[in-house]
């Protein structure tokens, strides 16, 4: 008994780095990006930290800069989540049975997440360039060529269109990892059970909605909590591509410019904080369900 | 646990028996497959193919017209020019990814340990409050950090950006371990503690043997994110020449206003995705199983 509880002290004692560097890096971190976000540091040259109140957070609703951000991420939000989320269920679907070459569509379907897209963004900004017609460029100029000329647009530049465009890269990057994690939960299922509907007289659609799609909702779960804090987060994507461009700011993109170019300290915690909430009202419940469920086993 | 939902993925599934007569539907569906699934093997492959075919052309042999077309005759100028400039910010940054990689895997292995088999009180909601760690934006953490390494004497160093990869890589780094012991049976720990073995012994002569396909999972799985790191670098190297890792270089050459060198700039893409793209080739495997520990179902 007393050799166990001094183990158990002794493990404590392992972990205590790392949960100091925890408690400090992120969690006193945070705490003291609140205190700032409620401070009027709202510039470089003032190094006390005076109190203002929830003034910077107000402020953000009245600042159209902001408000057009804070939009733009929604619209990119949606769009990613359900493109990702199709084309990666799709990917899957198609390989789950086994197909001749598996290996090789998934090993494509995956590499792009093994790239950083500050790289990619180049590419992607070629490809979706907005020039038309006899300058056609990328998909303008494949759409062209097999006569859909009409559907020629100005992608990731249009002043309306441009977070939907955007979100076409973000799911050319996630979809294999969304393949990955439903094929992982399609295989989880014996096949036993496709084997007894089908004996049952049961079409291969009703198999996979009736016994196949329900026994995936965790990872319909998992993979929703995944996209959606990637899309929350987006950053590196978004300034690959098209840098500081207004039609393309998001909350994380404003939040540096904010922070960096205009040293408006006070206003970008305050974004910050705004874009940390966003994403916890999502993951504390998540967490808190995987929790649980692993509890259950 | 989390190795082997990996391993239903990575694992060709077995199609022998699917191959009894097709008949006409059957053939139908299977011809539909492919074709979906070429046509989404396009999707993936158009970018790295517009970004590898363009780095044969020269510097400024690329127009926007041209770039699906294949190089008429191989030009390797842009490959030179474009090393150039990535030369220095690529070793720089493979020194401190890898020294970031190697100090997280080794606290994610002894955080890992301990919280798998050797609980104390409250290490789960250590662990918790670790996870959460993993999901929150950085930008949350960054003016406090960046106030933090020049109080340190930190600013201005690339060890800023050791620090912050190994501190904000523990959430990550703790649960691929985690997942990964737990699934070693207890009764070995509790035969070897029957034996008067201790805790830190267990580690040396069990544990650590057994934990190779693991590290290489962490170590991969910290070199790609830190490789690719745009948001640390930018924050916290402010864009500083002398510390530019390549991410930030590369930005710098492509981002501002060099269109006409559409050349050199895809070559220097290419160039910077080489190093991940290789260990994706090579350990392909324990990548994936790294992305899929980090969805937390283990």
């Amino acid at each position: 008994m007393q050799k166990r509880l001094k183990s158990r002290v002794g493990g404590f004692f392992f972990v205590l780095p790392s949960i100091i560097a925890v408690a400090i890096f992120v969690y006193g971190m945070i705490a003291y990006t609140l205190r700032i976000s409620m401070s009027n540091r709202t510039s470089a040259y003032i190094t006390n930290l005076g109190w203002a109140g929830l003034k910077n957070y107000t402020g953000l609703f009245h600042d159209t800069d902001f408000m057009h951000s804070f939009g733009n991420l929604l619209k990119f939000t949606i769009v990613f989540i359900l493109g990702a989320l199709l084309t990666g269920l799709i990917m899957s679907l198609l390989l789950e049975k086994g197909i001749k070459g598996e290996g090789l569509f998934r090993s494509f379907y995956l590499y792009p997440l093994a790239i950083s897209f500050i790289a990619m963004g180049t590419v992607w900004r070629w490809l979706m360039s907005p020039n038309k017609d006899k300058e056609a460029s990328g998909f303008n100029l494949i759409l062209k060529s097999v006569h859909l000329g009409f559907l020629q647009n100005d992608w990731f530049t249009s002043s309306t269109g441009s977070m939907y465009a955007m979100a076409l890269p973000a799911v050319w990057q996630v979809s294999g990892y969304v393949m990955a994690l439903f094929l992982a939960g399609f295989r989880g299922i014996p096949d036993e059970m496709r084997e007894a509907a089908r004996v049952d007289g049961a079409t291969e659609f009703q198999i996979y909605r009736q016994i196949l799609f329900p026994q995936l909702s965790p990872t319909f779960l998992t993979v929703l909590i995944i996209l959606g804090h990637i899309s929350m987060k987006v950053f590196d994507l978004i300034v690959g591509i098209s840098g500081k461009s207004y039609v393309t700011k998001v909350l994380s993109v404003y939040m540096w410019q904010v922070t960096f170019d205009a040293t408006n300290f006070a206003k970008g915690s305050a974004i910050a904080i705004f874009l940390l909430l966003l994403i916890a009202i999502v993951v504390i419940p998540y967490l808190r369900y995987v929790n649980k469920s692993e509890e259950m086993k | 646990m989390s190795s082997s939902i990996a391993d239903r993925v990575i694992t060709n599934k077995d199609i022998s028996r699917n191959r009894r007569k097709l008949g006409f539907k059957g053939t139908a569906w299977l011809i539909a497959r492919y074709i979906g699934l070429i046509f989404l093997f396009g999707f993936a492959v158009l970018p790295i193919y517009v970004m590898v075919i363009n780095s044969f052309k020269g510097i400024t042999g690329v127009n926007q017209m041209n770039a699906f077309n294949i190089p008429t005759k191989l030009n390797f100028e842009a490959w030179p020019a474009a090393w150039a400039v990535l030369q220095v910010p690529m070793l720089r940054t493979l020194v401190f990814v890898l020294q970031s990689s190697i100090i997280s895997a080794i606290l994610g292995s002894i955080n890992g340990y301990v919280i798998a088999k050797w609980r104390f009180k409250g290490s789960k909601l250590v662990f918790t409050l670790f996870l959460f760690g993993m999901f929150i934006p950085y930008q949350a953490i960054m003016i406090p950090l960046v106030q933090f390494n020049n109080r340190m004497g930190l600013g201005g160093s690339i060890y800023t950006l050791v620090l912050a990869h190994v501190v904000y890589g523990i959430p990550i780094c703790t649960l691929i371990f985690r997942n990964y012991y737990a699934a070693i049976p207890d009764e070995i720990i509790e035969a070897a503690r029957v034996d008067g073995a201790s805790m830190v012994y267990i580690y040396r002569t069990i544990i650590l043997p057994l934990s190779i396909p693991c590290f290489v999972v962490v170590l991969i799985w910290q070199f790609t994110s830190a490789w690719n790191d745009f948001l640390f670098a930018i924050f916290l190297t402010g864009g500083a020449p002398n510390l530019a890792v390549a991410t930030t270089a590369l930005n710098f050459l492509t981002g501002s206003g060099n269109q006409i060198y559409y050349g050199t700039n895809m070559t220097a893409s290419l160039i910077v995705s080489i190093p991940t793209l290789l260990v994706y080739m090579f350990l392909g495997r324990y990548f994936l199983r790294g992305l899929l520990s980090g969805s937390l179902k283990g």
